[in-house]
C-alpha cells in the first residue's frame, strides 16, 4: 500500500440540467492527499468543494477523469461499499444525518450496516462514543441535544465503521461559535491521537489555520494550495477571490502596510504578540 | 406551544412489565384481544379484570393515565352501548317514546362496553409500558417470518423509525416557520375554519419543501454510511427472551384458555 489516500486524476464533473450545456462544477482537478495528512478545503459556495467531497465518497462519480480512495476507483461499482468504509463523511446539518432515535443506536447504524457482530457494534460504538466525549449522552434522543453534540455523534457514527479518512463538509457552518469549536477539537483530536486523514471543507478561515496543507479552490478549480503560512500570506491574492484571511494575519497585514516590520506569515495571536 | 408534544405515550419506568420482550408483550396483547372476542358471557370479564388490573398494578402506571386513555374513545363506547339498548328485541323493561329498553339489550350493551373498555385498557398498557423504539424494533422482528411471502418488514421498521426521529425536529421547524409568518402578519388563529385552514397554506407549503429537501439529504447520508437495505444487517441489540418472558406468556395463554373452556362449556 503506498501512503496515498485520495487521488484525483484530471477529474471534471458536471452537473446535467435540461436547459443548456449543464454546469461545470469540477474542472480537470488533479489531487493527491497523505495518509494522516490534515487538509483543509476553502472556497466559496459553487466552488465545487462539496462536489469533490462526494466524489470522494463515491455519492458520484465524475464525468471525466479517475478518483482513486486508497487506489480503489470509485467508478467500480463493486468498490463502492468498501470507499465509503473507508472514507467516511459528516455532511452539513446535523439534523439531516441522524437516522435513529437514540444517540447510541445511531452511531451503531453504520457498523450494522456492514454486517458485523453485534458484540463487536457495541464495542466500537462506546469507543466512538468516547472519542468525541459524549459517552454521557449514549441513552439521550438526538433532537435534545445541542448542534454541536449532534455534529458530534455523526462524527462518531462515522468513527464507528473504522474509516481510514473521514471527509466533513461544512461541518459548522450551521453551527453557533460555541459549537463550532467543539467540532473543530474533535476533529483536530481525531487526526492527532488517531492518525485519521482529515479532508475538512468550511468556509471559515480560521479553522483552516492548523492544517497540514490549505486548498483554495474557485468555481471548479484549485487557485491556492499550501501550507496555511503560504496560503494566507499572499493576502491581496486571498482577497481578490473574496475570502478573508484569518483576523489576526489580516492585523498583521494592516500592519506591515503602515510600515511597521513583521513577517508575513502571522497566523496566530502568539505569533502576532512574539513579533510584535 | 408545539414544545410539549410527546411522541406516544410511554410512561418510563424498570418494572417487569417494561423489561418484558416487545415482541412477547404484543403476541400477548393480541392474544388478549383474541381472548376477549372469544368471552360470551360475564363470568370470563373477571378474570380478564384480575389480569389487566394486577398488570396495571405491576407497571406501576397510575391509573389516571389508562382512563386519559379511554378518554377520547368515550363517545364511541357511550354510542355502542346506547345502540345496544335500543337495538336489540326481546324482553321489554320499560319504554322511553317509541323505543323499547329490553333486558336483552340492557344485557348486551354492558356486555360489548366493557369490551371495548377492556380492548383499549390493553392496548394502551402496551404503549404505555413500551417505547415506541422497542415497538418498532418487536414488530420488525416479528414480521421477519413473513418476508418471504413478501411483507417489507425492515423497510416499515425504519420507515418508523425515521418517522420517530424527525417528528420533534419537524415540529421545532412547525414552530419556526409560524412565527417567522406571524412576524409577517401571518394569521392563524381568527376567522371560521375555512379561513383558518386556508391560513394554514403559507405554513404547509415551505413545511413540505423543507421535509423533501431533508429527505434527500437522509437518503445521502445514508447511503454514505453504507446502507443498502435490510440484507445482510446486523443489529447492536439483540432481543433474548429471558425467563419472565416465558412466564408472562404462560399466564397470557392460560387465560386464553380459560375464556376458551368456559366459552365450550
Amino acid at each position: 500500500m503506498s501512503d496515498v489516500m485520495i487521488k484525483l486524476e484530471n477529474v471534471t464533473y458536471k452537473y446535467e440540467s435540461n436547459e443548456n450545456e449543464g454546469v461545470v462544477a469540477l474542472n480537470g482537478i488533479n489531487l493527491s492527499i497523505n495518509k494522516g495528512e490534515f487538509v483543509v478545503i476553502l472556497g466559496h459556495n459553487g466552488s465545487g468543494k462539496s462536489t469533490l467531497a462526494k466524489l470522494i465518497n463515491a455519492l458520484i462519480v465524475p464525468t471525466s477523469g479517475k478518483v482513486y480512495v486508497n487506489g480503489m476507483d470509485t467508478q467500480d461499482e463493486e468498490n463502492i461499499w468498501h470507499i465509503r468504509r473507508t472514507a467516511g463523511m459528516v455532511f452539513q446539518n446535523p439534523d439531516n444525518q441522524l437516522v435513529a432515535t437514540i444517540v447510541e443506536e445511531d452511531v451503531a447504524f453504520g457498523p450494522e450496516n456492514l454486517g458485523i457482530h453485534p458484540k463487536e457494534i457495541r464495542k466500537r460504538v462506546n469507543e466512538a462514543l468516547t472519542a468525541v466525549e459524549m459517552e454521557e449522552y449514549k441513552d439521550y434522543a438526538p433532537h435534545l441535544l445541542s448542534g454541536g453534540q449532534k455534529q458530534r455523534i455523526a462524527i462518531a457514527g462515522v468513527l464507528a465503521m473504522k474509516p481510514e479518512c473521514i471527509i466533513l463538509d461544512e461541518p459548522t457552518a450551521m453551527l453557533d461559535p460555541s459549537g463550532r469549536k467543539e467540532v473543530i477539537n474533535t476533529i483536530k483530536k481525531l487526526n492527532r491521537e488517531e492518525n485519521k486523514t482529515i479532508v475538512h471543507i468550511t468556509h471559515y478561515m480560521d479553522e483552516a489555520v492548523e492544517a497540514d496543507r490549505v486548498i483554495v479552490m474557485e468555481k471548479g478549480n484549485i487557485i491556492l494550495e499550501g501550507t496555511p503560512k503560504t496560503v494566507f500570506s499572499q493576502v491581496e491574492k486571498v482577497k481578490q477571490i473574496g475570502l478573508d484571511v484569518p483576523q489576526v494575519t489580516e492585523l498583521a497585514y494592516m500592519l506591515r502596510k503602515e510600515g511597521i516590520d513583521i513577517p508575513q506569515n502571522i497566523l496566530t495571536i502568539e505569533e502576532l504578540v512574539s513579533a510584535l | 406551544m408545539l414544545k410539549n408534544i410527546t411522541i406516544g405515550q410511554y410512561f418510563p419506568g424498570n418494572t417487569v412489565i417494561h423489561k418484558l420482550d416487545p415482541r412477547i408483550k404484543i403476541i400477548i396483547t393480541l392474544l388478549f384481544i383474541i381472548s376477549l372476542f372469544i368471552i360470551d358471557n360475564f363470568l370470563p370479564y373477571l378474570f380478564v379484570s384480575i389480569f389487566i388490573f394486577t398488570s396495571i398494578f405491576i407497571s406501576k402506571v397510575p391509573f389516571k393515565f389508562i382512563l386519559k386513555g379511554l378518554k377520547p374513545l368515550f363517545f364511541i363506547i357511550l354510542i355502542t352501548f346506547i345502540i345496544n339498548v335500543f337495538m336489540t328485541k326481546g324482553e321489554i323493561l320499560f319504554e322511553i317514546g317509541p323505543l323499547d329498553v329490553t333486558k336483552e339489550g340492557l344485557k348486551l350493551a354492558t356486555f360489548m362496553a366493557l369490551r371495548l373498555i377492556f380492548l383499549i385498557i390493553g392496548t394502551s398498557l402496551l404503549t404505555l409500558t413500551t417505547s415506541p423504539i422497542s415497538l418498532t424494533d418487536g414488530i420488525e422482528r416479528l414480521l421477519n417470518p413473513f418476508k418471504r411471502i413478501g411483507v417489507p418488514a425492515h423497510e416499515l421498521a425504519m420507515m418508523m423509525t425515521i418517522a420517530l426521529r424527525f417528528i420533534p425536529t419537524l415540529l421545532e421547524e412547525t414552530d419556526k416557520i409560524m412565527k417567522a409568518q406571524m412576524a409577517r402578519g401571518a394569521d392563524f388563529e381568527s376567522g371560521n375554519v375555512l379561513k383558518r385552514a386556508k391560513s394554514l397554506v403559507p405554513l404547509l407549503v415551505p413545511l413540505f419543501i423543507s421535509a423533501f429537501r431533508r429527505a434527500d439529504e437522509l437518503a445521502l447520508a445514508m447511503e454514505a454510511r453504507c446502507y443498502r437495505g435490510g440484507e445482510n444487517r446486523t443489529r447492536m441489540k439483540q432481543l433474548i427472551l429471558s425467563r419472565r418472558d416465558y412466564i408472562a406468556l404462560g399466564i397470557s395463554i392460560l387465560l386464553l384458555g380459560l375464556i376458551i373452556v368456559d366459552r365450550l362449556l
